[in-house]
């Protein structure tokens, strides 16, 4: 069980006391004379009524008395407890509306958080992005750098002669991202494989997302699409590789292991 | 922090202490630091502190403070693209680095080059981290692509930055591109004439698309000058602005994509 603050314990205790002296009074019986150990929020009404400051709840109390007759101390009995009777602000009539047991309020429904609210996420199991993320990114960063200067210190970036516009080297190769469309150059027009081809790919390649209508994510009812995409990748993987390791002079076919390497970065 | 020295008085490190002490509860320090933030008593490590480290830092507008705890997964990701951002910063700076020795005209970009290599402490060291990172974010932003694809991750709520995806492969290849014709050298001059041409095949305008891309009919002064103002101003700025929307999407979509 949580721990009850002090003075909510406190508070608690002061109004099952009223309680306990109101419940003597009355001939309606409140459990909460009892004395079990109640939860704070069952405090009876008196309690919430304490908040009207005590003047003007005894220039009310005063006013509803000369109302009914001028009959002071009525309802009350011979046996009111001593408390009940220091605190004036607590012994006061429960209001006109009151229901059973003097209770200001009534629990009309309970109604379930899912009902009126939507709850539309889950409890998710989370971790602090510092320290969880934060330091794999950190390391990921460092190796990243770290393999960059290593390679950068021991491979040299080309640097060719200087450009000279009227001599074409044989082959003359795009840089290697583009050397997928220039093997396709040999096939079709230019028009189709530098501007057609490209054009769609990336065109199918924005609609992806809305193109796939299926809304799983798992790979197994994925089959369809998963396959397409490594189709695609392989086509272009295997495009760009040819263009770059097996094209030499005049874009002719070559091996790299017999006619050398024709191909800069 | 100097603050657990001090059983004997009046030791440097007590002094430090009494320093550190005075700078942390100055105005200027304080100013600084955002209520909260680690620099200001020291970091321990516990929950509200964890919080802290994002929410009090400019981290804030990358990373939430709790993250699923899947995406943290290295096998899931890859890093690739958190990689490839970080490409991004590594090659932003040894670009810069780059600027300083680089005029792009014909008669002079090939000989600052040479010189950068030959003559500039680390110029040459530089210039190949620039050339292989800028290979190397081409490949994992590629990558990325095909990791999210796999992991059906363009699918609703995340089309949109799916989409914003494929501008930023563009951009980066377009970046790559335009810098591959900065050192002016034969490599540079024809790989770029190669891929110009496939352009210039573009229906309807294809002409016309060449020459503004080229600066004029065949490629010279003018193109260089054109392409250096892309490949260090335009293309940077836009792709910029296309990488925030990315970032910022990735959170409004509920964080990356999974578990599968």
């Amino acid at each position: 069980m949580t721990e009850i603050p002090e003075h909510l314990r406190k508070r608690a205790e002061a109004a099952r006391q009223k309680a306990a002296a109101a419940s003597a009074d009355t001939p309606t019986d409140a459990p909460a004379a009892g004395g079990s150990d109640a939860p704070p929020s069952e405090a009876p009404p008196s309690e919430a009524a304490s908040k009207i400051p005590a003047h003007l709840l005894e220039r009310a109390k005063n006013a509803r008395q000369q109302q009914a007759g001028a009959k002071p101390d009525a309802p009350s009995g011979g046996a009111v407890a001593p408390a009940a009777a220091a605190t004036a602000v607590a012994t006061a009539a429960p209001p006109v509306a009151a229901g059973p047991g003097g209770h200001t309020q009534r629990l009309l429904t309970v109604v379930k958080s899912g009902s009126i609210q939507d709850v539309k996420a889950t409890p998710q199991d989370k971790v602090h992005v510092w320290p969880h993320l934060l330091s794999i990114e950190f390391v990921a960063a460092l190796a990243c750098t770290a393999f960059l200067l290593v390679f950068s210190i021991f491979v040299n970036a080309p640097l060719l002669t200087l450009a000279n516009t009227n001599l074409t080297p044989n082959p003359s190769k795009a840089p290697w991202y583009f050397l997928g469309l220039q093997e396709m150059l040999t096939m079709f027009h230019p028009m189709v494989a530098g501007v057609m081809v490209p054009g769609m790919g990336l065109f199918a390649l924005i609609l992806a997302p809305y193109t796939d209508r299926n809304p799983s994510n798992k790979p197994e009812d994925r089959k369809f699409a998963i396959s397409l995409f490594t189709v695609f990748l392989m086509f272009w993987a295997v495009l760009v590789i040819i263009g770059s390791f097996f094209r030499g002079p005049g874009q002719n076919f070559v091996f790299p292991w017999k006619d050398g390497l024709f191909f800069e970065l | 922090m100097a603050k657990t020295m001090g059983s004997k008085g009046g030791g440097p490190a007590q002094k430090i202490g009494e320093i550190t002490d005075k700078m942390q509860g100055s105005q200027a320090w304080n100013s600084i630091f955002r209520p909260g933030s680690i620099f200001r008593k020291g970091y321990s490590d516990s929950p509200r502190n964890r919080s802290y480290v994002i929410m009090n830092s400019v981290l804030y507008h990358l990373h939430p403070v709790k993250v699923k705890r899947h995406a943290v997964k290295v096998s899931y990701t890859l890093c690739l693209g958190g990689l490839s951002f970080f490409l991004f910063i590594l090659l932003t700076v040894t670009g810069i680095f780059l600027m300083f020795f680089y005029r792009p005209t014909a008669a002079q970009a090939w000989n600052d080059i040479y010189t950068l290599q030959t003559s500039v402490t680390f110029g040459l060291l530089v210039r190949n981290m620039h050339r292989w990172a800028a290979h190397l974010m081409v490949l994992s932003v590629f990558l990325h692509m095909a990791r999210v694809f796999y992991h059906g991750a363009y699918k609703p709520p995340r089309e949109f930055n799916w989409v914003i995806g494929v501008v930023l492969l563009m951009l980066t290849l377009l970046l790559s591109f335009t810098g591959y014709l900065l050192p002016w050298d034969q490599l540079a001059l024809w790989a770029v004439t190669v891929g110009t041409n496939m352009m210039g095949y573009t229906p309807v305008f294809g002409s016309q698309v060449q020459f503004v891309l080229l600066g004029g009919k065949v490629i010279g002064s003018d193109t260089l000058l054109r392409w250096y103002v892309l490949h260090v101003l335009m293309l940077p700025f836009v792709i910029v602005i296309f990488m925030a929307i990315h970032f910022w999407r990735v959170r409004k979509d509920g964080g990356i994509s999974g578990p599968l």
